[in-house]
């Protein structure tokens, strides 16, 4: 991965990983409103940005197939690659036993060391009642804690009561927006230099040399 | 080019079948292997090193030895040695005598090793992995060029005054490779050296070998040894082969299915894709294998995993039947064709002497 000087104007990359699986799905539905909702607020700061969603229950098979071989193929590869070279990253997981999807977290174990270091996530979770609402507080944020990702303060949560409740300034929408405005804010934040995304088949940067190495 | 085979020494049960050899058998079943790579013409043999079950490969010089005595041009090499756990001092003594009994018929393949509970086995610890490969192939390189050695380090006793013995036949070590997969530091340490570069490639897409290659020559380049194309690289591989390529589907998949690392993941078909596996005919695998030195360059060794997976000794045997009859003399003319001049050969025990004798002289004529 590299980074270009900041007059650049490419637009920003926002990458939403969302690991819904229902069709149609809750957690696909709140993953699309943050995206807009954050292509929308880096608009209002100056930045163009697009957006790109990696589906999970697309590359079910691919995953369990990595955690045997170890290593991505074929599309799976690609997302791993997109998420790495992202100037912003969305993660929605459903909530499952407590905690965020085994699938969601099968593709969170197959990411390079440092591949979200120092980049603005926001998370998001879905589940059938608000009393699982913690999770984003107790799972999900200390595992990008772990990561070193840039998370946002704001992580959005909607259980199925927040779909009918109303309200643009208050309640999921209100939640949405906040948190689309502080990860824009990150992107578009001075002085953060844009990404490109990596190669798969890209160059190896040059290793430590070796004297360093000898000398311990 | 050199082809040949290499082998982790597992103990593995025929899911066909059901049969699990016997530690005894799949000793014996190593040596029976390597006397059929000899007598089919392949040019290299390597034994695995390993400390736990399900494994029996632990004394990788005494198995090559015994091979050693009951073939006659087969090189005998290793897959891997492990330089973090075994002593240098051990692997200086060991390889040397080897190379002697062997009359230089030998090289070494040094690895880490990636299974944690190890290393604390033999008094390290995995996270020092890289450190302990680097500080102790240092001192393996001083034992094997300097008479006697005064050293100190980090990771085992002092040495004061140590000579180890036997002296490397004619004065020459033994080559050596550094294997590794993933970690760009083993690259560096090859291309430092001058040594030979060995991704062992079969469970990894070739997007990735290519780059972990690229890098290797890059740096052969950077620390003065030749131009790039002139670094010497080895590659893993992994074939089943019969004489219709549906039958050898037929037959490989539920050793495929069961196999120990990758079984009941991937289908045959969709890792056949990602990594270099082939299981086919003949000729499938050689159109599939002398296309490797477009990804990688023009390189010196193939090695080819035959004996895994539970697959039965008659089997492995009619596998090498094959592969040094009808594959691997189409590649090698192949590869032949393709390579420059200025690319060289691996480099043998007779190769580094003559080139030893060939700069002595020279420097003898200077002097004059």
């Amino acid at each position: 991965m590299s980074t270009s000087t900041s007059t650049d104007r490419t637009p920003r990359r926002v990458v939403v990983v969302q690991a819904g699986v229902g069709q149609p799905s809750s957690t696909r539905l709140l993953a699309e409103r943050l995206a807009t909702s954050t292509t929308d607020a880096l608009l209002e700061r100056g930045e163009e940005s697009v957006v790109e969603f990696v589906d999970l229950r697309l590359h079910v098979h691919e995953l369990a197939n990595a955690m045997l071989t170890g290593f991505a193929s074929g599309a799976l590869a690609e997302a791993v690659e997109a998420v790495r070279g992202a100037d912003a990253v969305i993660v929605a997981t459903p909530v499952y036993q407590a905690s965020y999807s085994g699938l969601f977290k099968s593709f969170v174990d197959i990411l390079e060391e440092g591949s979200l270091k120092g980049t603005p996530v926001l998370l998001a979770a879905t589940a059938g009642t608000a009393r699982h609402s913690l999770v984003l507080e107790h799972a999900m944020r200390p595992l990008f804690a772990h990561l070193k990702a840039v998370t946002v303060p704001t992580a959005v949560f909607a259980a199925s009561e927040d779909w009918g409740a109303g309200g643009l300034d208050h309640g999921l929408a209100a939640r949405v927006g906040a948190a689309a405005g502080e990860l824009a804010d990150v992107v578009a934040g001075a002085g953060r230099p844009r990404r490109t995304p990596g190669r798969l088949d890209g160059e190896l940067a040059d290793p430590v040399p070796f004297e360093q190495l000898l000398a311990g | 080019m050199q082809f040949g085979i290499f082998t982790v020494g597992d103990v593995t049960t025929d899911p066909t079948t059901g049969t699990t050899p016997s530690e005894h058998e799949r000793i014996k079943a190593t040596v029976e292997i390597a006397k059929k790579a000899d007598e089919v013409g392949l040019d290299v043999v390597a034994v695995g090193q390993h400390h736990n079950p399900p494994f029996v490969a632990s004394a990788p010089t005494t198995t090559m030895a015994y091979i050693a005595a009951q073939t006659e041009h087969i090189l005998l090499s290793t897959s891997t040695t492990l330089i973090t756990t075994t002593d240098p001092v051990r692997i200086a003594e060991d390889y040397s005598t080897l190379q002697h009994l062997t009359d230089g018929r030998m090289d070494l393949m040094l690895g880490r090793g990636n299974t944690g509970p190890v290393y604390p086995w033999f008094g390290k610890d995995i996270r020092d992995g890289i450190a302990l490969a680097v500080e102790n192939y240092a001192l393996l390189r001083r034992l094997w060029t300097e008479d006697v050695v005064t050293w100190e380090g980090k990771f085992r006793t002092p040495l004061q005054s140590f000579t180890a013995t036997p002296r490397p036949l004619d004065g020459i070590a033994p080559f050596v490779w550094h294997g590794s997969i993933r970690s760009p530091e083993i690259a560096e340490q090859a291309a430092y050296y001058g040594d030979g570069f060995f991704h062992n490639n079969i469970f990894w897409p070739m997007s990735h070998t290519k780059q972990m290659v690229a890098l290797y020559r890059r740096r052969f380049e950077h620390y003065g040894h030749g131009s790039a194309d002139q670094a010497v690289v080895g590659l893993g591989g992994q074939v089943f082969m019969r004489a219709n390529s549906q039958d050898a589907v037929r037959e490989f998949r539920p050793y495929f299915d069961n196999a120990p690392v990758y079984g009941h993941g991937p289908s045959l078909e969709d890792f056949s894709r990602e990594t270099p596996l082939t299981v086919g005919s003949p000729q499938q695998v050689i159109e599939r294998y002398a296309a490797m030195a477009d990804h990688v360059g023009d390189y010196q060794r193939q090695l080819f995993l035959v004996d895994h997976a539970g697959l039965p000794l008659k089997t492995v045997l009619e596998q090498l039947d094959i592969l040094g009859g009808e594959v691997v003399p189409e590649l090698r003319k192949i590869a032949a064709a393709r390579k420059p001049a200025h690319v060289p050969d691996a480099p043998t025990h007779a190769s580094r002497l003559a080139a030893a004798r060939t700069q002595q002289t020279q420097a003898e004529e200077v002097a004059r």
